[in-house]
């Protein structure tokens, strides 16, 4: 099932409640074998603070920082990510997908 | 996404109730759409869909690319009984990504021994079930053979919208056991709801395998469109 990101979310309005700038990332799209299915989600806020996951663990970083842009620019974006490259099994995935991950802000 | 869809969001999940949220991707206008309200959606066939495969994707619509993110409540197993099937049918439920709660007043049988990590209610049936809100991402099965527990349980998920009943008991048993329920009060419908005897026909023998042809049945009921779910039946 697809409905464990529960907290995650609920943790998106909480933040954006207290003042803070948040921003959303969807997985809309994977080819291969990618680590996470459509639908996972990785929130952000303007501290730099996530929680959840958009992969295995090797691209939310750079998820993380493009998100940052996206608080401060309102406008949503599209990132893609292959994860077979020589990096991705450095840091141990071996599964050879590609992903897309939709960036938008809360509020 | 707008504060209020997300807050629309958390409050339809936190009442177990499915909705997706429809996103263009192009530039981000996004709608929430309640599980309710797929019959008058434009979208509405691959609404539907997509919730009954719990699955979120892209589709292409009136030449834009939407995203479909699908939040379907977790499902349930509500397991009458803690005997022998139980045992091998709680582990494997939790596999599949069902929240399992296991209901037996026979402490000798619910003891979290026989039962290590599962939620267990020691009680009879009429107090065990009502709190745990029996809904349409429910499944029901009843596996004591005691009329004593498995009938007033029954009686009890004819009452819910559950999506799946299943009692244990060969067809001769079944047929007892209608009788009873009707005597109770249970009118043709509920009882035509019972899925008995229980589980897919793969000729089971073992309790594993019983519970193999019990979760494979929980399976057609939950995904298959409602056609072929017919023929399953």
């Amino acid at each position: 099932m697809l409905n464990r990101d529960e907290d995650i979310l609920k943790a998106a309005e909480d933040w954006q409640k207290a003042g803070h700038g948040v921003a959303l990332a969807t997985v809309v799209e994977t080819w291969g074998s990618a680590p996470r299915p459509a639908g996972s989600s990785l929130v952000i806020n303007d501290d730099g603070t996530f929680l959840g996951s958009v992969s295995g663990g090797c691209v939310e970083g750079a998820v993380v920082t493009e998100a940052l842009d996206v608080i401060t620019s309102g406008q949503p974006r599209m990132l893609e990510f292959g994860v077979a490259d020589e990096t991705a099994w450095n840091v141990g995935l071996s599964c050879g997908g590609t992903i897309r991950v939709f960036v938008e802000k809360v509020g | 996404m707008k504060l209020a869809t997300l807050h629309e969001l958390n409050a339809e999940r936190a009442a177990r109730r499915p909705v997706i949220i429809v996103t263009d991707v192009a530039n981000g206008e996004q709608r929430l759409v309640k599980a309710g309200d797929f019959a008058r959606d434009p979208l509405g066939a691959e609404l539907a869909k997509q919730l009954r495969m719990g699955k979120s994707g892209m589709i292409e619509a009136g030449g834009r690319k939407l995203f479909l993110n699908v939040y379907a409540p977790t499902a349930k197993l509500v397991i009458v009984g803690a005997v022998h099937i139980s045992q091998a049918l709680a582990p494997l439920a939790r596999s599949l990504d069902y929240d399992v709660t296991v209901v037996d007043p026979r402490t000798a049988f619910a003891s979290p021994e026989r039962f290590p990590d599962v939620p267990l209610i020691a009680e009879w049936p009429d107090v065990a079930l009502p709190p745990l809100n029996i809904d349409p991402y429910t499944a029901f099965v009843a596996l004591t053979h005691d009329p004593k527990i498995d009938d007033p349980a029954l009686l009890h998920a004819f009452k819910c919208d559950c999506f799946y009943i299943g009692a244990l008991g060969s067809r001769k048993t079944h047929a007892k056991r209608a009788e009873r329920l009707r005597a109770l009060g249970a009118n043709e419908t509920d009882i035509a709801r019972i899925h008995a005897p229980i589980g897919l026909p793969i000729g089971a023998v073992s309790p594993s395998e019983i519970a193999v042809a019990i979760m494979a049945e929980i399976t057609a009921q939950l995904r298959l469109p409602p056609k072929e779910k017919e023929q399953a039946a």
